[in-house]
């Protein structure tokens, strides 16, 4: 591989656009606190990841070669970032030949730029959409908001968020933050011809939102409709969309015009290679053998569907990803969001605590390696920490991507970056690891911080020890992140203490295992980290 | 607060989107990964493929129970008959529809039986005239047992994609012969001609996206109905073949645990 042609080698992988939803503005634990005290929030997770992830294990469990595929799936993904350029000309061929028109957006702006071109210079004033994570993640119904063109989201979910104001919580069910009341309360407010006595049943709800759309569908012949696609295949130039509401279909065959905004890391090499991942994708998104309806198609099909077909090759960051050899297998997802349904860590904060349109275990890999992680107050510097490493992810992707190894191998490239930046780990943390070594390779050194520790911790209000000021000698940063229990004792002092009771009251056991903390002290600062 | 700065990412001037992207991604890429590069051989395809053994040897009449129960399953209506019996039972299927469309070149057997005023698809009508259509019936091109699954070839049998996604009730014909066991045939199948508009259905439209409770009906066909021919039980041909397997088995040979009826018969 030494003598690679680089084409033009001035030409450097690109981070996302700024503009881009790919990074929120607080930091992770921040956003994490003020979700994490919304109730309702946690109910409604708590339940949804529940459900799903019941319903994935045993759809996956039916399946006797399941992890035969998911070794062919990871393989065909490292096949196709192996390949990409190759692949992706490759689709374009096919793509043209099939009667579509491939366009080439290095960013977000450019694929909003192109997509508002193509809408406009077909007088579109409203364009029905198909949930699409790419076009989410460059706003791209902002950036034709902008240009007077209204976008109609059609997938449920994504309507109840679009109505709501809101912005998405989860791949694959987007309103899962928000339940049946509060629904029924966001269309009471915002469709026009709803019965105001309609109940918070979900089938109700469900109709109102059929009648609601069923209108925009029936004008859309002549329209345009934007969506995305799981799969690219490149040997034939098949789009591949799978869903389950029947909105997709709609949309992807009563316009005149279609556009579909495509990342280039959805390519799937051959039309066969389908056989390995329609059988991965809805076992472990929805946890159906297979989801309602999947449309495949090629081009413009002559008297059925759309008469004009482009496609919308979008970069946006994903050849930032693909340029480290450690981190690149995160834009193998398919985003079946199994790894957010399994984690711990999403099932309590949700996924707005994210700040980008890929929430999640995968979210934490992808958003910061699209947008970089610049320095300690980035927002996405914060996202690899956003783990507890329990390597859940792992065992439920379809794909096999790596993600706890590779949230490690990002928070040591943090590190490494922080290092390099003087008034980071140079000055405070470097000076606290050397003040604990030496205090910890000194016994009576030792002996005397551990016994002061719990005086001095009274000073501090509450029961736990949490955001210490940076000056104090503990570990600063440490303390960030993390409450620990306030030391009540030390061990020494509490062994001393039962000692001397035990000599004057050698019958009673020792009372004060309780209230004594040698336990409460060693279980607090460790668990977060250490299951790793 | 932020002290960090996110510069918009650069575009080279004088060169095109399409180059430049490509450009990024073979400098990328030009860092390789540790272990070998992944070329299309290289891919493990140990699971079941289209001729796996139990794709091919698994007896007709288990397959067919399974791609009925999977059907169901997913609260599709099963109409199980014969060719004889076939047009009596598309007739019921269509239930009290008034008007149904078809597609130009299904069997007009099919419709002999139906009362209903039955449309050939003439490839004009739009959204607004199908959404006045009651019901919809079609053939279909493969039907995947394993999961239940519908695979419909925009053609004269399948019919266009519109005429099967705006009525509200859908009517499917499957004949024995397109039933496979499982997905890996069918894409086999339908690779001899990936080119056309393919649609695959399995159970009526769905939505789980409040509380994640499952709402049958959104915006496809509210109503899926199966009539599935099936093979006229013909006791010469079976004890026939039951005889042929018999004899080709060789004595100590384990009994096969998928097809336990038809050995009974021999």
């Amino acid at each position: 591989m030494s003598t690679v042609d680089l084409g033009i080698p001035s030409i450097r992988p690109q981070h996302a656009s700024p503009s881009s939803n790919l990074r929120g503005t607080q930091s992770f634990p921040d956003a994490a606190r003020s979700e994490l005290g919304d109730e309702t929030l946690r109910g409604n997770l708590r339940h949804a990841t529940a459900t799903i992830q019941t319903k994935r294990a045993s759809a996956v469990r039916e399946v006797r070669d399941w992890q035969k595929l998911r070794n062919a799936g990871s393989a065909l993904k490292w096949q196709v970032t192996d390949h990409l350029p190759e692949l992706l000309e490759q689709l374009e061929d096919s793509v043209t030949a099939a009667g579509g028109v491939v366009h080439w957006a290095r960013d977000a702006d450019e694929a909003g730029e192109i997509v508002t071109r193509l809408a406009l210079e077909r007088d579109a004033q409203e364009v029905l959409k198909v949930k699409s994570m790419a076009t989410q993640e460059i706003g791209l119904n902002e950036t034709l908001a902008h240009a007077g063109i209204h976008a109609i989201e059609s997938d449920l979910a994504e309507l109840i968020v679009q109505l709501a104001g809101d912005t998405p919580s989860h791949i694959l069910v987007p309103a899962i933050h928000r339940n049946r009341a509060e629904i029924r309360d966001i269309f009471l407010r915002s469709m026009p011809d709803i019965d105001p006595d309609i109940t918070d049943d979900p089938a109700a709800l469900a109709e109102a939102s059929r009648r609601f759309l069923r209108e925009k569908f029936l004008d859309l012949p002549g329209g345009v409709a934007i969506s995305g696609a799981n799969f690219a295949v490149a040997d034939t130039g098949t789009m591949v969309v799978v869903e389950s509401e029947g909105n997709g279909r709609m949309c992807l065959t009563l316009p005149r015009t279609l556009i579909s905004v495509v990342g280039i890391e959805k390519i799937v090499p051959s039309f066969q290679d389908l056989e390995v991942f329609l059988q991965l994708l809805p076992r472990s998104s929805t946890g159906e053998r297979m989801n309602p309806y999947t449309t495949l198609f090629t081009g413009v099909t002559e008297g059925d569907g759309p008469q004009e077909f482009h496609l919308v090759l979008l970069d946006n960051g994903r050849s930032a990803v693909l340029e480290d050899p450690e981190g690149r297998s995160a834009l193998h997802c398919i985003r079946c969001s199994a790894c957010l349904n399994v984690c711990p860590v999403y099932e309590r904060t949700g996924g707005h605590a994210y700040g980008s349109t890929y929430p999640g275990p995968i979210g934490a890999i992808l958003s910061p390696q699209m947008t970089g992680m610049h320095g300690p107050d980035d927002p996405n510097t914060s996202l690899p920490y956003a783990s507890s490493l329990c390597g859940a992810c792992y065992d439920v992707c379809p794909v096999k991507i790596d993600i706890p190894k590779i949230l490690v191998h990002m928070r040591a490239e943090d590190v490494d970056q922080r290092r390099e930046t003087s008034g980071q780990f140079r000055g405070t943390w470097d000076v606290a690891m050397k003040g604990a070594s030496k205090l910890m390779s000194s016994p009576r050194a030792y002996d005397k911080a551990v016994r002061s520790a719990g005086p001095l911790s009274k000073v501090l209000p509450g029961d736990n020890i949490g955001k210490l000021p940076g000056m104090l000698p503990l570990v600063p940063g440490w303390t960030d992140h993390r409450d620990l229990p306030k030391p009540g004792t030390s061990f020494r002092s509490w062994w001393d203490a039962r000692e001397r009771d035990r000599a004057k009251n050698p019958d009673s056991p020792s009372s004060d295992s309780r209230t004594g903390g040698p336990d409460a002290a060693a279980d607090g600062p460790a668990t977060d980290e250490e299951q790793a | 607060m932020s002290d960090w700065t996110d510069e918009r990412p650069t575009r080279t001037p004088g060169v095109s989107a399409k180059d430049e992207i490509l450009a990024r991604v073979r400098s990328a890429l030009a860092v390789p990964r540790r272990d070998e590069v992944t070329d299309a051989e290289d891919v493990p395809r140990a699971y079941q493929r289209a001729d796996d053994k139990q794709e091919v040897s698994t007896d007709r009449g288990k397959v067919r129970d399974v791609l009925v129960q999977r059907l169901e399953d997913y609260t599709a209506v099963v109409h199980r008959t014969t060719a004889d019996g076939a047009a009596a039972v598309i007739a019921e299927a269509l239930g009290d529809a008034a008007r149904v469309i078809v597609p130009p070149e299904l069997p007009e057997a099919w419709t002999s039986s139906v009362t209903a005023d039955v449309s050939q698809d003439d490839g004009t009508a739009g959204p607004r005239e199908l959404d006045d259509i009651d019901a919809v019936l079609t053939g279909c091109h493969t039907a995947i047992a394993l999961t239940g699954t519908l695979v419909l070839r925009a053609d004269g049998i399948g019919g266009r994609r519109v005429i099967t996604l705006v009525p509200d009730h859908h009517v499917v014909v499957v004949e024995e012969d397109q039933v496979v066991l499982g997905v890996p045939k069918a894409i086999e199948r339908m690779a001899e001609d990936p080119r056309a508009a393919w649609t695959m259905v399995s159970g009526p439209s769905a939505t789980s996206d409040i509380e994640l409770s499952r709402v049958e009906g959104v915006h496809g066909p509210r109503r899926l109905d199966i009539v599935f021919i099936e093979p006229e039980p013909d006791p010469e041909a079976e004890a026939e073949a039951a005889v042929k397997k018999a004899s080709a088995r060789k004595p100590t040979a384990k009994r096969s645990s998928t097809n336990p009826t038809q050995e009974k018969t021999a």
